[in-house]
């Protein structure tokens, strides 16, 4: 952990806990207060608390040029970045974090050349819908591990970062409570209710609110939508292509659709927002990855839409190669922010529920 | 836009925009000239952080009820009975029906913040504190077409018998000249004029630090003086409190203050206490405490503690100066180490049973046999590592100001003039003669604010017919 980046948030956070203005935002200022002394520990459980609404940011009478120069959303960003990047297992692939859109661009490029080759390679000889160009054998041994192996990553590094921010025993109602905050996306609400601040200034509005709500929702009935048609395949026998009223279609047309509004809105919002509210070194990176998501989401859809024409192979390879860099990345992109907030929302129920008793 | 103006609001905070908002509502052209730049927009009202209200029954984040007899008996306690009672009855009764129009101009309030318990039932907390009311207000002015000018100063209001007739401002280098209908003065006192503070107060006051905006240098008070603009207030008397030494010359705001006096020993310079560290709770002391500190030599004192009181208040903002011994102490807060050393041992001495020690309670610990005793709170300072702060005088506001009515109407001789008003800090000093009640600065401000801004408008719109 970068040791300077520690000692700024703390330098802005000890001037946070003499002023206790922005107390009803969100959770840090409540987690914040509750330490006298802040430990490192803290810091990094602070900053994976922050959702960047910025509420802080404008409300605060010591933003520079006041010499006090705070810039909360600011430090809490780069401190969390660096709690990615030092808790990433392999600690090999750490400097991944910090090069996003390099690697996405390089993941498309190679992960479509390898998908389209294969499929020139191994045609299969039987097969319908998209199994014609590639055999449900092939993908299966492409993207288990593709999707297996980064995950058991992720679950590695978190289990690390939880136990460095003191994290012990996992009560199921911390985590209760933590998937519905992240769920209702309380920490973007301003407190009031009245939404953050974002893409204009200290204008709140809940467009962020809303936009990353239909991107995790989206995502999520994607997820729902690959695993009824895993079901299905194996409990039922039923294999793709399934029809418009089936459980993978029902879940994964909305699904796709939500997706692609959400990530579009959120990468406006970003172009709209002030980027030395966040970490502006890794902007571009963050950038990379929503335009990826919302790419996973639009070939789906126009692979769909373009069923039983000549047009497949082609968009087949697109789609699954957006798919496998998705996959391959999410342990080092902004993907595995999901997962640390989490994190920090169940240690902060718990940290919570042990100050009350 | 110059021929199109109807009212010109002079400063940039709290009265100034309450004032702009209700004008623009009943249909004025108005403008706001503010002094300072965006960043630094809102003069004092950026360091607040709540707004005394009196209510019957739970009113938004407030709980129970705070009647106007109450409110009112509250603040003569800390003015010891130097109040306009019309006028403060006048704000205590305008406060009621202030919050839910405070909050359909966008502000948000919060409960009462932690440490500020006490505050519940009386102040509504800013959700964001005074900055958050501000940036809220300046959207809703310019939703209502309120033209805004930043760094853009006034130098002179031309009066001509009982009207303003002219408004001076300088922006981008350049003097222009405006003739409003009608003119709101919410510009705040003079105390960051340290010259002018320095005159009033003594040379001493060069030392002072001063709490709030840069800004608010009273040369929009001093030009409606000079003119004979009728005034109010003990013009060598500024609202002053002891807060840490190291605070930066302005606008240190809430951070810098410092709660922990009542558990230590205060010296000066030469290493010699000098009052009642535990005279009452804190509350009800860091204003004398400002005083105090000014009247010791380089306006400065020293705050003595050891390990075991060191959580027994809020965090400041600057971690304390920490050593092992009394002597290396001195050493590092640049005292003479004998001198401390003999204090401490003679306060030690003086110190009796301490188990009756309760922080937050007038607990009756007192020395025996010292001078100045220290009447509460009063236990051995002994156990390492030691720690100190230094505290300077903070100045908050001065109470000098423009004597307004109930319609917040300026006068001259003993005529209104026709059109000018004022609202907030620079007309506070015709309510408070002294002393200070927390959150009655945004309820003066406010209740004014709008009273000058509606009396402004009416005025315009009957120039118009």
């Amino acid at each position: 952990m970068q040791t300077e980046l520690i000692a700024e948030a703390r330098r802005q956070a000890e001037i946070c806990n003499a002023c206790r203005y922005c107390e009803g935002y969100c959770s840090v200022f409540p987690a914040l207060h509750r330490e006298r002394t802040l430990l490192d520990a803290d810091i990094t459980h602070l900053a994976n608390l922050c959702h960047n609404c910025r509420g802080c940011y404008y409300a605060c009478q010591y933003t520079a040029p006041h010499e006090f120069d705070l810039n909360v959303p600011r430090a809490l960003a780069e401190v969390r970045h660096e709690s990615w990047k030092t808790h990433a297992w392999p600690t090999g692939f750490a400097h991944l974090f910090d090069r996003a859109g390099g690697a996405v661009a390089v993941g498309l490029v190679v992960g479509f050349a390898a998908l389209f080759s294969l499929m020139q390679a191994i045609k299969p000889e039987t097969g319908a819908g998209f199994y014609a160009y590639m055999s449900h054998g092939l993908m299966v041994a492409i993207f288990t591990p593709a999707f297996v192996l980064p995950l058991a990553a992720l679950g590695l590094s978190v289990r690390r970062y939880w136990q460095a921010t003191g994290g012990g025993a996992l009560h199921l109602a911390d985590l209760w409570e933590a998937a519905q905050s992240a769920g209702r996306m309380k920490n973007l609400s301003g407190g009031h209710g009245d939404g953050c601040n974002f893409e204009d200034e200290d204008r709140f509005s809940q467009a962020r609110r809303y936009f990353h709500q239909a991107t995790l929702y989206g995502f999520l009935m994607c997820f729902a939508s690959t695993t009824s048609g895993t079901i299905l395949h194996y409990g039922f026998g039923m294999e793709a292509p399934y029809p418009l009223f089936s459980l993978p279609k029902l879940f994964g047309v909305p699904g796709g659709l939500l997706l692609c509004v959400g990530t579009l809105g959120l990468a406006w919002l970003k172009t709209k927002a002030d980027p030395n509210l966040g970490a502006p070194s890794i902007w571009s990176g963050e950038m990379a990855f929503i335009l990826l998501l919302f790419a996973v989401s639009a070939t789906g859809l126009i692979l769909y839409a373009a069923t039983g024409t000549s047009a497949v192979p082609l968009l087949l390879a697109v789609h699954l190669g957006t798919v496998l860099t998705f996959f391959l990345l999410t342990p080092y992109s902004k993907m595995a922010h999901g997962f640390y907030r989490m994190a920090a929302l169940t240690m902060e129920a718990a940290r919570t529920r042990r100050h009350r008793i | 836009m110059v021929d199109s103006l109807d009212i010109v609001v002079i400063g940039g905070g709290n009265a100034a925009l309450c004032a702009a908002m209700t004008a623009a509502e009943q249909g004025a052209r108005v403008m706001v000239l503010e002094a300072a730049p965006k960043p630094y927009r809102g003069g004092n009202s950026r360091h607040t952080r709540n707004f005394r209200c009196m209510h019957h029954g739970p009113l938004g984040p407030l709980v129970d009820s705070y009647t106007e007899e109450e409110y009112l008996a509250d603040l003569l306690k800390v003015t010891d009975g130097k109040t306009d009672k019309t006028l403060a009855r006048l704000a205590i009764r305008g406060s009621e029906a202030c919050l839910p129009w405070m909050e359909a101009r966008g502000v948000r309030f919060q409960p009462s913040l932690s440490g500020t318990l006490s505050l519940a039932r009386t102040n509504a907390f800013f959700l964001g504190g005074g900055k958050s009311l501000v940036n809220a207000y300046y959207r809703t002015a310019e939703r209502l077409g309120v033209a805004v000018r930043y760094e853009a100063p006034v130098t002179h209001l031309e009066l001509d018998g009982e009207r303003i007739v002219r408004v001076d401002f300088t922006q981008d280098g350049q003097t222009h000249r405006v003739e409003p209908k009608a003119v709101v003065v919410a510009s705040g006192g003079f105390q960051a004029d340290i010259d002018w503070l320095a005159r009033a107060w003594g040379p001493a006051a060069r030392n002072f630090l001063i709490r709030g905006t840069p800004y608010n240098r009273g040369t929009v008070l001093a030009d409606l003086l000079d003119q004979g603009v009728e005034r109010v207030g003990d013009p060598t008397q500024c609202h002053a409190v002891a807060i840490d030494g190291r605070a930066p010359k302005f606008d240190g705001g809430i951070v810098t203050r410092l709660d922990c006096v009542p558990f230590s020993i205060v010296v000066n310079k030469n290493g010699e206490r000098f009052y009642d560290e535990g005279e009452d709770v804190w509350p009800k002391r860091y204003a004398i405490w400002g005083r105090l500190i000014a009247a010791q030599p380089d306006q400065v004192g020293y705050v003595i503690i050891d390990a075991k009181s060191l959580e027994l208040f809020m965090p400041s903002v600057f971690p304390p100066i920490e050593a092992g011994t009394i002597e290396a102490l001195a050493g590092k807060l640049d005292l003479p180490p004998a001198k401390l050393r003999a204090t401490v041992d003679r306060f030690n001495a003086a110190c009796g049973d301490t188990s009756a020690f309760h922080p937050t309670e007038l607990d009756g610990v007192a020395t025996t046999g010292l001078t100045p005793p220290k009447t509460n709170w009063a236990r051995p300072i002994t156990e390492p590592p030691f720690y100190g702060y230094s505290l300077r005088t903070g100045v908050t506001f001065t109470y000098l100001g423009l004597k307004v009515d109930e319609l917040a109407q300026c006068s001259v001789g003993n005529r209104p003039v026709g059109n000018l008003w004022a609202a907030g800090e620079t007309m506070a000093g015709s309510i408070l003669g002294q002393g200070y009640l927390a959150g009655f600065g945004m309820t003066i401000g406010t209740v004014f604010g709008r009273i000058a801004g509606k009396e402004a408008a009416d005025h315009a719109n009957r120039t118009d017919r």
